[in-house]
């Protein structure tokens, strides 16, 4: 008989990425409308001392599997663990973060289970004592909403970070670590060659408050120095346009877009993009939009919540310089 | 060296999606329907592996009909053959579901390598590929940006949240191609490529002849199911901000820290 909840926590250098914070909240309030348990499940190195602190998300119990064969990511040494570890628990819902890794983890395990997934949900709810999940579709152009099957358990579904809100955290409340006996795979058919860490302090894309992006209003990419200021002042990461990608002024990782990320930041600021529908659809659920174009018949200005009509080039700099007077005084 | 290219047919980036009147679809009519960009880098990367050390590129698919116009657009770039599985009992299908079908065809086809888009700009879902490696247990590498064959192993540089890492897999193998236009700069079908593309080999298959039950696919099999589809709320223009410069980006911050406070 299935019951309860389980999130897997996704821990880098021993240490929770905040989306698994996201996913841990969603799970306690899931949890709370079927009144069933919540607990979770981490594999990694050297990750005994965080694990505990899922707690403070509202998780009852994590499964730990801490092994240096689990130090890097990889679907053969992860998804049979993980497989076998919610096939012993039996829950009704598995959530799985979905960032780059969360969503190679749980296709492989949904096609292993025969169950059925919906990845990078956006909004989740009990229905009849089911899931239902609320996902972008073509980007964001529309949102589809979920059914499973009914009591074909479990029910799995990814949750993309940014969109769930994080419960408040109670320090005083700590999860019970329990380390189940699932036998590692050495599985040698894929090996991690090499990681090369992103030294530079950046905010990933995915993951940002607050983004600056450009487009080919930018004119080349040497300009981009000046979003790459006015990001540091605000904390944000930067994105572009798919024709300033196309044109080799930005990595590909930085397009927003259709064929890019989708993006959900609280703030998103479009500097020099006139608004074609392929970055619209990427960028349309940011709760607040500014644009900033000299055209007054850009399509941007359709979405945005402030329109700046002015060649960016004179604008940017006299705007950095009132961010950071505002930065000064608070 | 066999290299088998998954390709899913979608309208095209530019499209505007209206939902149809049952109110769980699209509204088709009208829309252009192009490769999905990411399954075009995998096929780009197959003939570069084709260009490099020689290889037999097949494009498989499912879907209807119409999906052979995107497979002899990926003959004309240069692939070798082509094969659909268009039956009717497939419509509805889950992501599972539309893996069970592609393994089960891609039992019938030889392969060293299945390449194929992290995902389809259309459904967004993420899995369809990675089920297949699944299904056929085999390895699979997710989001390649760059790509290297050599030894007998494919490496792939995959960018994850503030890294990029270097990962390496034995033969057979699945691989899900990310990136960019830019990067994979997939190249055109040219005129000669056209024309040759109308003689190459391109086989219709029914779930019969892969050895599928309708049972196991379609909506009656899906495990999860779209119910509804619903339009992002409309987004009023709002405001235009006047005055000199000095003004305007006075105003904005003003409004940015008191209005929607989110700097």
């Amino acid at each position: 008989m299935a019951q309860g909840v389980c999130i897997i926590g996704e821990c880098r250098h021993g240490t929770f990425r905040r989306v698994s914070f996201e996913v841990a909240s969603e799970g306690r309030r899931l949890a709370d409308a079927l009144g069933e348990p919540l607990w979770a499940i981490v594999l990694g190195e050297g990750v005994a001392q965080a694990a505990p602190d899922l707690g403070n998300y509202g998780v009852e119990k994590v499964y730990l599997v801490d092994d240096p064969l689990l130090q890097e990511y990889r679907a053969e040494t992860y998804v049979p663990v993980v497989a076998e570890i919610v096939q012993s628990l039996s829950p009704k819902i598995v959530l799985f973060s979905a960032d780059v890794d969360g969503k190679d983890l749980s296709a492989r395990v949904a096609a292993r289970l025969g169950a059925g997934l919906a990845t990078d949900c956006t909004e989740l709810k009990i229905e009849g004592g089911a899931l239902r999940a609320k996902r972008p579709m073509y980007a964001g152009k529309v949102f589809g909403w979920y059914g499973w099957a009914a009591d074909v358990w479990p029910q799995l579904a990814s949750c993309r970070p940014n969109t769930m809100d994080c419960l408040q955290p109670d320090t005083s409340q700590k999860a019970a670590v329990e380390k189940p006996n699932v036998a590692i795979p050495k599985g040698n058919l894929t090996s991690v060659v090499s990681v090369e860490e992103d030294t530079s302090g950046r905010v990933d894309l995915t993951e940002a408050q607050i983004i600056v992006s450009g487009g080919r209003g930018m004119k080349g990419p040497e300009n981009f120095a000046m979003l790459e200021e006015l990001a540091q002042l605000l904390g944000a990461a930067v994105g572009a346009s798919r024709s300033a990608v196309d044109a080799g002024w930005r990595p590909h990782s930085d397009q927003v877009g259709q064929t890019g990320k989708v993006v959900t930041p609280a703030l998103y600021i479009a500097v020099g993009i006139s608004g074609a529908i392929q970055h619209l659809a990427g960028m349309g659920s940011s709760k607040f939009i500014v644009a900033v174009n000299k055209d007054p018949e850009a399509p941007i200005f359709k979405k945005a919540d402030y329109g700046i009509v002015e060649d960016l080039f004179k604008f940017i700099p006299v705007f950095t310089e009132e961010v950071k007077k505002l930065k000064a005084s608070c | 060296m066999d290299i088998v290219v998954l390709l899913k047919q979608v309208p095209d980036t530019e499209t505007i999606i209206k939902v149809a009147e049952d109110g769980k679809s699209i509204d088709s009519t009208d829309i252009k329907w192009i490769i999905n960009p990411y399954d075009e880098y995998a096929v780009e990367a197959a003939l570069r592996v084709k260009d490099s050390q020689g290889a037999t590129v097949t494009i498989l698919s499912m879907g209807p009909q119409r999906a052979v116009e995107s497979i002899r657009t990926a003959l004309a770039m240069g692939a070798d053959k082509g094969v659909l599985v268009d039956d009717p009992a497939t419509e509805g299908s889950d992501a599972y579901g539309k893996a069970v079908v592609l393994a089960a065809a891609l039992r019938t086809i030889p392969f060293d390598l299945i390449f194929c888009g992290h995902r389809a700009v259309d459904d967004d879902e993420n899995q369809v590929g990675i089920m297949v490696a699944e299904l056929l247990a085999i390895p699979h590498l997710a989001l390649a940006v760059a790509t290297e064959l050599t030894d007998g192993k494919i490496r792939i540089v995959r960018p994850i949240e503030g890294a990029r890492v270097t990962m390496e897999s034995q033969l057979p193998a699945l691989v899900t191609f990310g990136g960019a236009h830019a990067i994979w700069n997939p190249r055109y079908a040219s005129l000669p490529g056209i024309m040759k593309a109308k003689k190459k080999p391109l086989d219709i298959k029914t779930l019969a002849d892969i050895e599928v039950s309708a049972e196991q696919v379609g909506a009656a099999a899906a495990r999860v199911m779209l119910t509804a589809m619903e339009l992002p709320p409309p987004r009023q223009a709002g405001r235009i901000i006047e005055g000199d410069t000095a003004q305007k980006a006075q105003e904005l911050v003003r409004a940015l820290h008191e209005e929607a406070k989110v700097i």
